[in-house]
């Protein structure tokens, strides 16, 4: 297992350093020179050349990957063009945000989801199928950014219920487990979950259905077994797909929420591509993309691994 | 049409088809870039010669190799080693002939009727498919293709615009000979072409391919894991185990006086319906071995009753021992098995 | 041991049991007639034809200017003369805003979806149908891809390259690459097991006449269901672009962008606010329904 584990862990180095590539060339796919998103346009030229040499801009560009890749291996993901301060603990403290509200999201998605997609798989009326049906097409379907501002439209605007933007009270810093934050929280929840939501409901429907369909289900009914016995089995059976299919949805959550958080204005990671963006702060661009995409890859990692683990089918050859 | 009909080159005492030290082993996955430490030795040195107007029976349990050498006759696989000879021309050598030649004159036919024909196309088109690729005009392709289908008892009117799906498990397989005939080849490998029909159908289409072969002077390879279809059709017949041939020679010889243990127990698990009739050999003892790592010398060892030393340590070749020859230390003398005579020369 | 048998009479075809001819000529045929029987798919379809057609034919229809702005009727609520759907924050005529709006949103939605298909339709069939290096080459270069989650790659690329039709048209195509590469190569080797390619390569053809006769039909239809599925995720993919001023700049009509900018409208006039998104609702539902509708009937054997 541990060797499984290790394996696909070298198998990941050359996508890693495929990723670090791209990420690297984002830079420099921008137009204009890279350092003039640094200086104003009239900056005497000894500047600009100091500046060039600070930041490697000068040597060629197989030299200057290879002295990002040194740098950023050691952690040190260079410093914000805007504020300053090193990259690594800005993305730390959104990335944390970020997970906060992806750990409400998803577990509000997939219990639901689970909950509704074995309904609709065991239910024997029609209209509880369509239904089920139905709000996962609109999970999957509907723009999420625009579901969070008629949120926002209903709950905020109109009903004035619930805040409209902000992780907590104004002059809150950082998170904490009280009314105050935890009513910030309810609506990006929401906006967020609905995705997932949808995603996994259909999967959730569609694995319990073939399972059920399998012979063996018949057979253990044969055995005498009740309703509630077969359940666990049916699950045990579908688990291994589900799973997988969370663990995918869940990381496009995290390395995704730039959306919704820029409609809540929620501090976490994708507020700060965001922002990155809008300032043409590169180093937080590059540094951010680069945290995001090796947790998504680490994420899919675990996936593959407990999915190993669930389902005896899969090789571990 | 005339141009496809291939031509006998070398008379009736050149085999037709000569295959020597064949071996096609197939890598496991694991290991980075999928290249594996491990490999399937799916096929071993495997030297068999088919003669003209034959029908070379191959028998074997499953994964002894028999559809990998079907597939190395007919060049869907390439031989890691090991060389073919088509009535006295290499095949895929400077002065031989092409991989695309020998396909013109050796053609196969698949076990699952329903996976070997594309859903998406017509029986008519499917057949009239290599004929055509091979330069065929569309209105001769089309005669062709009726044809075809009356040698194997199809209505052309009926057939030829019908779908894979709109016919049976029996129509099916006829279609998959009459695609195999379009060619107009010489021999012909049917790698477990009757095994998945019923009893009925299987019978009739045994009997087509009797017919056929007769009709239009093919030669065929029959593999099978059905020992009685197998002594109805064939002349000689070649018993396989694990990559390897334990035995092969008439079929009178094989299933009447069978030489090699593994022979001799396939042969006697036959269910009989005489009730008396009550198998005195041995039985096969054991599970089959992993052709991952089979075993060292004789690879049936492990499960034969009369295995010895001598046994793991040398492997045995195959010997002639009068009508036949059988690869196993017990028919040679002076091989060092207990069971073997103590001297004497191979008979020649 | 002979088999007891009649011998099988030849040419007559009498003895052989014939199935009566069914209705279904032609697999396209039979996917075509089922799609126009269900209610749901011709209800979408219905709608999106309206939809597209509204886009197509927009500046002959005798709209509102789409881009005339007026400071004094701004924000003007449903149902103003004049203006059926209101305006937006600059005084822009709503429903036709709304209207031309649907050119660039649809645009940008099908379009990378396309050009994705063509190139990883081929990459992907190319490495599913040839295997070994080329396979693994191709595939590990849409790992590398595959390590993004889309929407982080899509906002990345677009963030580098700038805001713009043109780069959010790249960004997008390069975002829908690997996905159908993957499928497309995933069903081209599935395809290149089956007995009848193998019974194909038997007979002497050449490869491209054996992926043209053989594989293409057998492969297009799940691919081609795939890449419908995907369409409504370029269409949300754009907007958010847009909506994040990524993608289409003002002054155009995108449903994306117009999310945007009447933000500052919720509290003045929320329902206004939120009409764009409907529009991208609508059509993102459309298109998924379809795309299931597609798959139904084409999963059920003839």
């Amino acid at each position: 297992m541990l060797l499984y584990a290790l394996r696909r862990l070298i198998y990941l180095v050359p996508v890693a350093l495929g990723v670090s590539l791209l990420v690297f060339a984002l830079v420099h796919l921008a137009p204009g020179d890279p350092i003039s998103a640094i200086v104003p346009p009239d900056a005497p030229k000894e500047v600009i050349d100091k500046l060039k040499e600070y930041y490697g801009f000068d040597k060629p560009l197989p030299v200057q990957y290879f002295r990002w890749l040194a740098v950023t291996l050691t952690g040190d993901l260079g410093n914000s063009i805007g504020t300053g301060r090193p990259v690594a603990s800005e993305v730390a403290s959104a990335f944390g945000n970020t997970i906060i509200l992806a750990i409400a999201a998803t577990t509000l998605a997939f219990t639901l989801a689970v909950i509704l997609g074995t309904a609709a798989a065991y239910a024997k009326s029609r209209i509880v199928d369509r239904l089920v049906t139905l709000i996962s097409l609109v999970g999957v379907s509907v723009p999420h950014f625009w579901l969070a501002i008629v949120l926002v439209i209903i709950f905020a605007v109109e009903l004035g219920a619930l805040p409209p933007m902000g992780m907590g009270p104004e002059n809150s810093t950082g998170w904490r487990f009280d009314r105050a934050h935890l009513a910030h929280m309810v609506l990006p929840t929401i906006a967020l979950s609905v995705i997932p939501l949808g995603v996994v409901t259909r999967t959730v429907r569609s694995t319990i259905k073939e399972t059920l369909s399998m012979e063996f289900v018949t057979a253990l009914q044969a055995k005498g077994m009740n309703d509630r016995q077969i359940l666990r089995h049916v699950l045990k059976n579908a688990a291994p797909t589900c799973l997988a299919v969370m663990g995918l949805q869940a990381g496009n959550l995290i390395g995704g929420s730039i959306l919704i958080e820029t409609v809540f204005a929620w501090p976490g990671t994708g507020f700060l591509l965001n922002s990155a963006i809008f300032r043409r702060d590169l180093p937080i661009l590059q540094g951010t993309t680069l945290v995001l995409a090796g947790f998504f890859m680490l994420l899919n990692l675990t996936v593959d691994v407990i999915q190993t683990m669930v389902d005896p089918r899969i090789k571990r050859g | 049409m005339d141009t496809l009909i291939p031509v006998d080159r070398g008379g009736p005492a050149q085999p037709l088809l000569l295959a020597s030290g064949l071996q096609k082993h197939f890598p496991v996955g694991g290991g980075i870039l999928g290249r594996g430490r491990k490999v399937v030795r799916a096929v071993d040195d495997l030297t068999l010669s088919v003669a003209k107007g034959e029908t070379l029976g191959v028998v074997g349990e499953s994964g002894c190799g028999k559809s990998t050498v079907a597939r190395l006759l007919i060049r869907l696989l390439k031989p890691d080693r090991g060389t073919m000879v088509l009535d006295g021309d290499p095949v895929d050598e400077p002065h031989g002939i092409t991989v695309n030649e020998l396909r013109r004159n050796v053609q196969m036919v698949f076990q699952d009727s329903y996976a070997s024909l594309n859903p998406r196309l017509t029986i008519g088109e499917t057949l009239a498919f290599a004929p055509k690729a091979h330069g065929l005009p569309a209105a001769q392709a089309r005669e062709r293709v009726r044809d075809l289908l009356s040698k194997v008892g199809l209505d052309p009117n009926n057939y030829a615009e019908r779908y894979p799906h709109e016919l049976s498990g029996g129509q099916r397989q006829r279609v998959n000979i009459a695609r195999a005939l379009a060619l107009r080849p010489r021999l012909v490998i049917l790698d477990e072409a009757v095994s998945a029909l019923d009893k009925s159908v299987e019978a009739q289409v045994l009997n087509m391919l009797v017919d056929l072969k007769e009709e239009l002077g093919l030669t065929y390879v029959f593999i099978s894991h059905d020992l009685n279809v197998v002594q109805y059709l064939s002349d000689r017949v070649l018993v396989m185990y694990l990559g390897k041939i334990v035995e092969l020679g008439p079929v009178e010889a094989i299933y009447g006086d069978p030489q090699h243990p593994y022979t001799r127990a396939l042969l006697s698990a036959r269910p009989s319906m005489d009730p008396r009739k009550r198998t005195k050999e041995a039985p096969i003892q054991g599970d089959p071995p992993n052709p991952i790592d089979p075993p060292s010398g004789c690879r049936f060892r492990t499960r034969c009753p009369f295995a010895e030393d001598v046994c793991g340590r040398v492997e045995p070749i195959l010997a002639d021992t009068g009508r036949q020859s059988v690869a196993c230390h017990i028919q040679v003398p002076g091989s060092g098995h207990s069971k073997a005579a103590r001297t004497g020369v191979i008979a020649a | 041991m002979a088999i007891q048998t009649s011998s099988l009479e030849l040419g007559s075809g009498t003895l052989v049991q014939a199935i009566p001819a069914s209705a279904s000529r032609g697999y396209w045929k039979s996917v075509a007639r089922r799609l126009r029987r269900d209610p749901v798919t011709l209800v979408c379809a219905g709608t999106l034809i309206l939809i597209v057609a509204a886009a197509l034919a927009a500046p002959w229809l005798g709209l509102a200017d789409p881009y005339k702005t007026s400071m004094l009727r701004r924000l003007y609520p449903l149902g103003s003369p004049n203006h059926i759907l209101g305006t937006d924050e600059l005084g822009r005529d709503m429903f036709s805003r709304l209207i031309y709006g649907g050119r660039l949103s649809l645009f940008m939605g099908v379009t990378p979806v396309l050009c994705a298909l063509l190139i990883g339709g081929f990459l992907g069939i190319t490495a599913g149908f040839l295997g070994g290096r080329v396979n693994m080459a191709i595939m590990r270069v849409m790992d590398v891809f595959y390590a993004f989650p889309s929407v982080l790659l899509a906002i990345s690329l677009s963030g580098a390259m700038g805001a713009g039709t043109e780069n959010t048209l790249l960004s997008l195509t390069l975002v829908f690459i690997p996905p159908i590469c993957r499928v497309s190569e995933s069903v081209t080797t599935q395809v290149r097991g089956f007995d009848f390619v193998d019974a194909a390569r038997a007979s002497g053809a050449s490869t491209l006449t054996i992926v043209r006769v053989h594989v293409l039909g057998n492969v297009l239809g799940p691919i081609l269901v795939y890449a419908t599925s995907l369409i409504s995720v370029a269409i949300i993919l754009a907007a958010g672009l847009s909506f994040l001023g990524l993608g289409v700049k003002p002054p155009e009509p995108e449903w994306g962008l117009m999310l945007n900018t009447l933000r500052q409208a919720i509290y003045v006039n929320p329902v206004l606010a939120a009409l764009p998104g409907v529009m991208i609702f609508i059509t993102s539902i459309c298109f998924n329904m379809m795309s299931d509708g597609l798959r139904a009937a084409m999963d059920v054997k003839a």
